[in-house]
């Protein structure tokens, strides 16, 4: 092992633990919001001050392994895709915390019809399972996984758009659901935006390992 | 386009040690290309075939051709003294001759016959400036050249160099004997040289290729690994081992 595989191992183990971190901020986000339990959205939002941090150890780490080490070839793209995984995890744990406010916010639960109508359970898993595996193709450097990420963003989109029209059609049926109705489409909208932020992940983790620019491009 | 210095299917031995193995390389004018590789990968001795700086060595023989523009500089009606006028070289450690600085900047003129002072002045005002050492010593061109500092020296041996009026100048690690603040003003002069000039390197400092070239060649045990756009070596190398060197994980 040579001297520069010693902080890229210590970086590259410190983003890893950075998205099991947001995963378990996540996975408690979805549980509080299916079981309405105010006091596992309360621990997610302390916690949310954690992921901060360590966003902040990261960045800092990456900027020492940048000035020290003067990167190159594939420790460069290395440190520049930290970099941006690192702020795309970061703000998904905002998103955890956001929902976790949501809960905080009302006084009873959402209207189960409404969140049932519109996959939001569903929609949740699969963003957690998307950010897993995501994880996945980080740590064994795994392009091909990385690829699989953009199908569960299709998936993603695909239910919120579909979400716009039932909750449309039950508001006009019942408008005494339209408070209920506008959290969970601020719900479907940021776990959408979860969708974006893994898709670059992945876009990052092809770029570092392959070397191949996907952003704004058709994906191959 | 037409390239300036052209390297075809080039061997080099040392007696029985194969030195350089089946090299091709092709070089365009008015561009700085950095030669890289571990100690021993043959990256100097392939340097000096540009201006036949081999020659002499003990069982030195080659193969295949060295062109400067189209001409065959290892033909037999090359004269080597006029190749070394055209391709110019610069060493690691600065070597001043210990005459003044004005002597030494006019040396090869002087040795060509050339007497007239008023041509040696002005290839001595021009080849300074040229240096970017002319504002540094034009009070004091009839002071000893080795009371200059070690980077001083080195863009004064450039300026020797340049006095000739070469076409191609060789530079082998020219500032890895140099402080970093006369690293960056070398580097600052390889850059704007280029305009005028096709120059090659070899630099055992990575990021001195990558700062000052436009085409790094990466040399190992002999045989050139990847030539490219420096830019494409340092960001997305082809061959593995040229990723494991630079990044620093071998040689």
């Amino acid at each position: 092992m040579s001297q520069i595989d010693n902080p890229v191992h210590k970086i590259k183990g410190d983003l890893s633990e950075m998205f099991q971190l947001v995963s378990k901020q996540l996975t408690k986000a979805q549980q509080a919001l299916q079981k309405f339990d105010k006091d596992l959205a309360r621990e997610v939002i302390q916690i949310e001050r954690r992921v901060n941090g360590e966003e902040l150890q990261i960045d800092r780490a990456a900027e020492n392994f940048i000035a020290l080490y003067a990167p190159v070839a594939i420790d460069l793209r290395f440190v520049l895709a930290v970099l941006k995984i690192n702020n795309n995890l970061e703000r998904i744990g905002d998103i955890a915390e956001g929902i976790s406010k949501y809960i905080l916010e009302t006084e009873k639960n959402f209207d189960a019809g409404l969140t049932e109508s519109c996959n939001v359970q569903p929609m949740f898993e699969a963003a957690i399972r998307m950010l897993n595996d995501t994880q996945t193709a980080f740590d064994n450097e795994d392009t091909n996984i990385a690829r699989k990420i953009f199908k569960y963003d299709d998936y993603l989109d695909h239910i919120n758009m579909e979400a716009i029209q039932i909750l449309s059609d039950m508001v006009k049926k019942d408008p005494s659901k339209v408070g209920d109705a506008l959290y969970i489409i601020s719900i479907i909208r940021k776990l959408e935006r979860i969708g974006d932020q893994l898709k670059n992940i992945a876009e990052e983790i092809i770029f570092y390992i392959e070397a191949k620019v996907l952003k704004h491009a058709e994906r191959k | 386009m037409k390239y300036k210095l052209t390297s075809k299917e080039v061997h080099v031995w040392y007696g029985d040690f194969h030195a350089i193995k089946n090299v091709s390389l092709q070089i365009r004018p008015n561009t700085v290309t950095a030669f890289i590789g571990p100690s021993g990968c043959g990256k100097s001795t392939f340097l000096r075939l540009f201006n036949r700086m081999n020659d002499y060595i003990d069982g030195f023989h080659m193969g295949g051709d060295i062109l400067i523009d189209d001409r065959n500089i290892y033909g037999k009606r090359t004269l080597v003294e006029e190749l070394r006028k055209e391709v110019g070289m610069v060493f690691q450690k600065p070597n001043p001759f210990p005459k003044t600085i004005y002597d030494n900047v006019v040396y090869g003129l002087v040795i060509q016959g050339i007497r007239d002072k008023r041509v040696l002045d002005e290839a001595c005002e021009q080849s300074l400036q040229q240096a970017a050492l002319w504002n540094e010593v034009k009070d004091d061109l009839k002071k000893s050249a080795l009371a200059l500092s070690g980077g001083q020296q080195q863009r004064l041996c450039i300026a020797r160099t340049l006095a000739v009026k070469p076409t191609v100048i060789l530079m082998d690690e020219p500032a890895s004997a140099l402080d970093p603040l006369s690293t960056v003003k070398i580097e600052e002069l390889i850059t704007q040289l280029k305009e005028h000039y096709t120059i090659v390197i070899v630099t055992h400092n990575m990021q001195q290729a990558a700062r000052i070239s436009d085409k790094t060649a990466f040399f190992y045990v002999g045989e050139l690994i990847e030539y490219d756009s420096t830019v494409n070596i340092f960001t997305n190398p082809k061959q593995e081992k040229t990723q494991s060197y630079i990044t620093g994980r071998f040689g």
